[in-house]
């Protein structure tokens, strides 16, 4: 019955949210008026810059931000600093061409920076080729700097005789004998499954750690990776190539030519069992994008109440209910990580799998 | 929709990390971890069977000791059976034997006072017979002198003896 | 996406089915695993394989939804 209640003063919650974000979508006349839907935007999307804190001095907002390197390639190689943008503000000339940073995009303008737009609201302007290191990428770099520190560290205590796991080691190795025992062993056929063991550890790693530094809400945290389309969409792609690569021939026969059922089935069989074979790893790719990105735009919605009502007092309600957020969203980033491997070595485990008829 | 367009950029940054993590973790992480982790699952199930098969052979070794302080004490017990079987059985020897004995010399015994009577009885007719015929002799002595009287005897006998 | 559009209704529709769906899922693995906890953890992964599969349907459909929205 709790949770029930619980329910209901959630729908509440967000339903008022909803009318304030209608209304405030509605009435953009002020300036200063506080836009969440922006401002969630804004946090979930990627940057060129990696905002550490803002302040107000002399009645002027100030941002403290880590300018990141910009890598474009346009006609020949351009590598400068973000902060050459100044938030937006400046058009950037190399050579020829130049660039400006339009909501966390760079187009290629004139020397006036001026945006076209065609009747669908659509920038027509054209984007370079832009392999620039943003705040995901150097997000992802902290995270593998982590994983590896903690992994090589790990790794060094198990030279020598077999002893008693102690430190690090004693932290990272149940989860790492639950990753081959519970995962990759109970999926994939035994002998087959080592192949695969290390893939699927550095999987369920990779994804964790994000998950988790996406949860910190300050300066080294609080990146979207793994709710970005891009990340999701090169993990889900990598485990499609890993499971269709090792394919066995059974695999490839119940795919195209099921054993065992009248010919007109096995035609239309063959047809969705080829459809599932992208829609599995498309629903790999959109489940963590989903499951992350909802996540952090409930938090920051919660937050944003605060803001959106204008009284501090809701913050009685919106801390307690972000907190309990992080809380569950402490679990999801656990549980999203073991999903994903899960239902790569699932499918992996299918693919390898020779069935004797 | 942003949120569904993937980035260049980031793809192909995330593809290029992502592959080196898996090279780099799988070179100095998990394979020193996983093969440790498997050597000491070796090892532990090594010494469990170890533990296991000495147990089993503490266990075999108290069975033998059992069975053979049973066999022990069957070997005792029979001997101790067949020891009081022997008392029993030369008891009975040594009694019937003495009985036989006893009836032996029971028998001689009564054999030789047999004797002994017979003898004895012999010696006293022969005795009685002397007596009898001194007897007998002074008896004719005495009554050889009163004619009288042996003639009464003559005739009574006479009288008596039949003729036809 | 302009206030409470058709895609929003879809949506909710959507939501509920897969929370509908999934939930029938957990309370049938639920019961399963109470009748026979020795092989809870094979239920819980066949428990889990059903959700994601569920939830992918949903996924695609919330897709659908906001890519037309």
């Amino acid at each position: 019955m709790q949770n029930i209640r619980l329910i209901i003063v959630l729908i509440g919650f967000w339903a008022f949210t909803q009318t304030t974000f209608a209304a405030n979508t509605a009435g953009q006349s002020s300036e200063n008026e506080f836009d969440p839907m922006e401002m969630i935007m804004h946090h979930i999307a990627d940057a060129h810059e990696w905002h550490v804190i803002s302040y107000k001095s002399d009645g002027e907002e100030r941002h403290i931000t880590l300018p990141l390197p910009v890598i474009l390639i346009d006609d020949g190689l351009h590598v400068f600093m973000s902060s050459a943008f100044h938030h937006g503000e400046e058009v950037v000339q190399k050579g020829q061409s130049y660039y400006k940073l339009y909501h966390g995009k760079i187009y290629k303008t004139d020397a006036a920076g001026s945006i076209k737009y065609d009747e669908h609201h659509e920038i027509l302007n054209e984007k370079p080729i832009d392999l620039s290191i943003t705040r995901n990428v150097a997000s992802m770099w902290l995270s593998i700097v982590l994983i590896i520190w903690l992994f090589t560290t790990a790794a060094k205590r198990y030279k020598g005789a077999p002893a008693a796991p102690k430190g690090v080691q004693s932290f990272v190795e149940p989860l790492i004998l639950f990753v081959r025992d519970d995962i990759a062993y109970a999926q994939i056929e035994k002998g087959k499954a080592d192949k695969f063991l290390p893939f699927l550890l550095t999987l369920f790693f990779f994804i964790w750690i994000n998950n988790l530094i996406g949860l910190i809400p300050f300066f080294p945290g609080g990146s979207n990776l793994t709710g970005n389309i891009s990340l999701t969409m090169v993990l889900a792609l990598i485990t499609f190539l890993v499971t269709n690569f090792s394919g066995s021939k059974s695999y490839w026969g119940h795919i195209f030519w099921m054993p065992g059922v009248p010919v007109p089935i096995r035609i239309l069989l063959s047809v969705i069992e080829f459809i599932g074979l992208f829609t599995k790893p498309f629903a790999l790719m959109i489940r963590l994008l989903a499951n992350i990105t909802a996540g952090h735009i409930i938090i920051l919605s919660l937050f944003s109440l605060i803001f959106v009502m204008k009284s501090a007092y809701i913050s009685f309600v919106s801390v307690p209910m972000a907190l309990m957020m992080f809380m569950l969203e402490l679990l999801v980033a656990v549980l999203q990580a073991y999903i994903f491997t899960l239902l790569s070595a699932l499918f992996i485990g299918m693919a390898v799998h020779n069935e004797e008829h | 929709m942003g949120l569904l367009t993937p980035d260049p950029g980031l793809v192909f940054w995330s593809a290029l990390t992502f592959g080196l993590l898996v090279f780099i973790l799988k070179r100095y992480a998990w394979k020193p971890i996983l093969q440790a982790v498997k050597s000491r699952e070796e090892t532990i199930e090594y010494a469990l069977a170890a533990a296991e098969k000495a147990k089993a052979e503490v266990e075999d070794l108290n069975a033998t000791k059992v069975q053979i302080m049973n066999d022990a004490k069957a070997e005792r017990d029979t001997l101790i059976k067949q020891a009081r079987e022997l008392k029993q059985s030369m008891l009975d020897d040594a009694r019937n034997k003495a009985q036989e004995e006893a009836d032996k010399i029971i028998a001689s015994a009564r054999l030789q006072i047999e004797r002994e009577k017979n003898e004895a009885i012999l010696q006293l007719k022969e005795k009685v017979a002397e007596f009898s015929v001194d007897i007998a002799g002074k008896l004719l002595e005495e009554e050889l002198q009163t004619t009288d009287k042996q003639q009464a005897i003559i005739d009574k006998y006479l009288q008596e003896v039949n003729f036809n | 996406m302009e206030g409470l559009s058709l895609t929003t209704i879809g949506l909710g529709l959507i939501i509920i089915g897969a929370g509908y769906g999934i939930g029938r899922i957990a309370q049938s693995a639920m019961e399963a695993m109470g009748r026979q906890p020795e092989i809870s953890s094979k239920i819980q992964t066949a428990m889990i394989i059903a959700a994601a599969l569920i939830e992918g349907a949903a996924l695609f459909a919330i897709v659908v939804a906001l890519m037309k929205g």
